[in-house]
């Protein structure tokens, strides 16, 4: 990748997940916070996907997972629900252009590629899925305690 | 004098009584008030049984259970007297204010740190609620920028990315148009999709010259119509155990998918005859 690709992966997933944020009627406050949930969740799909060592269903599984981390640091930080971050911020990941795909070969009648792409992205869906959950499943009290012994470290 | 105190008494307790009684029926009104405002805007379960929980319990009523779904709750208290009061509230699912969400938590935050008493918090809870989405024009903004951004993002070109920003704009407008008629979410997401790609189509017949490929400007444009905050909180609740709510909420998701494919998949079936299958 080129030093321009890269910057404008991070300048439109940002500005995308600000946008959404924008959509869902999030206080102004919160809209940095947004974008830089959508920004680290990308920045994790594009560098688990890179190389095509690893399909993008488990890379869409590490954005998950970063994204719902990111989601729970900034909430507990910033003191709000965990919802207005987790929400816009996993916008990035759904698989779009896999839904997509899928009806045009329904459509065009190539019901091999359909069932093949339609497959890919529920595998993707899936994966996101199963990041949220185990991020979700922390219990809070156990990462208050984490957080807060990480936040007392730096200062 | 003696049956004068013994009637004083009988005053007293009897008005104690009607005093309780009136608290718990004040807090219980006040708190499901809460939990119906979370829950229409996009709150998880945990959430609104936890701020139902809070009030109740600082406002000083012990025995409270609930029993909340995706679209109703249920709330039932109990006095020192054994006098029980329920009410049952069904809730529509429909749209999202995170910001709603965002200030109810506030507002349970500031109740458990003993901040404000129930006449404040049921102004300030009465004044969030009717908060107007005042904000359509910065929606429409955010949903073609975020559309635009996407776009890009799945590999559309600069070209292609501009495009998508009107469209997402015009869906967008549509939906809430949509929405402010109460029209069902079959129709919108249907007449959304189709929408999207007669938009695309059309485009690409009157700027021949520039390279722009239908599906580039499609996968974009649809973003704003996919139900993130369904599928999440669904998700959400199935991992909180709350599975009856999350299913429903995951068949909402997944049936506005469907809407959405369908709307896109008829015009392009209709397209790709009309054109014989030469150009998609």
């Amino acid at each position: 990748m080129t030093t321009q690709e890269i910057l404008s992966n991070l300048f439109c997933s940002f500005m995308g997940t600000v946008g959404f944020a924008i959509m869902y009627n999030v206080p102004s406050k919160y809209y940095i916070g947004c974008g830089v949930t959508g920004m680290a969740g990308w920045i994790m799909f594009l560098i688990v996907n890179a190389q095509n060592y690893m399909t993008s269903a488990v890379a869409s599984f590490f954005g998950a997972f970063v994204v719902v981390l990111m989601s729970r640091i900034l909430s507990v930080r910033m003191k709000c629900p965990i919802t207005i971050f987790l929400i816009s911020g996993i916008f990035p990941l759904v698989p779009g252009v896999g839904i997509y795909n899928t009806v045009y070969y329904i459509v065009t009648n190539q019901l091999t590629q359909a069932a093949l792409k339609g497959i890919e992205s529920f595998k993707i869906a899936f994966a996101i899925v199963m990041g949220i959950v185990i991020v979700v499943s922390i219990p809070r009290d156990v990462f208050h305690k984490v957080y807060y012994w990480f936040a007392a470290g730096k200062d | 004098m003696e049956i004068e105190k013994i009637e004083n008494k009988k005053m007293t307790e009897s008005e104690s009584f009607t005093q309780s009684d009136s608290n718990v029926k004040q807090v219980v009104d006040f708190a499901l008030e809460a939990g119906r405002i979370l829950l229409k805007n996009g709150g998880e379960i945990f959430r609104v049984e936890e701020t139902i929980t809070r009030i109740c319990q600082h406002f000083g009523v012990e025995h409270v259970d609930i029993f909340t779904l995706s679209h109703g709750i249920f709330v039932s208290a109990e006095n020192e007297k054994g006098d029980v009061y329920t009410r049952v509230k069904h809730i529509p699912l429909s749209g999202a204010h995170l910001g709603i969400v965002a200030e109810v938590n506030e507002l349970s935050r500031q109740i458990a740190e003993g901040k404000v008493t129930i006449a404040e918090a049921k102004e300030y809870l009465a004044k969030i609620d009717h908060t107007p989405p005042s904000r359509a024009r910065a929606q429409v903004l955010g949903a073609g920028m975020g559309a635009a951004c996407f776009g890009f993002l799945m590999g559309a070109t600069l070209s292609e990315s501009f495009v998508t920003f009107f469209i997402g704009c015009f869906v967008y407008l549509w939906v809430l148009l949509a929405k402010r008629c109460h029209l069902s979410k079959i129709i919108i997401n249907i007449v959304g999709g189709i929408f999207i790609t007669l938009c695309a189509i059309v485009t690409r017949q009157i700027f021949p010259s520039v390279l722009l490929r239908l599906d580039g400007m499609i996968i974009g444009a649809i973003m704003p119509l996919i139900p993130g905050m369904a599928f999440t909180n669904a998700i959400r609740d199935i991992a909180d155990s709350d599975f009856l709510s999350g299913t429903v909420r995951m068949m909402d998701a997944l049936m506005v998918f469907v809407y959405i494919a369908v709307g896109v998949g008829i015009v392009l079936i209709t397209y790709n005859n009309i054109t014989g299958g030469f150009i998609l």
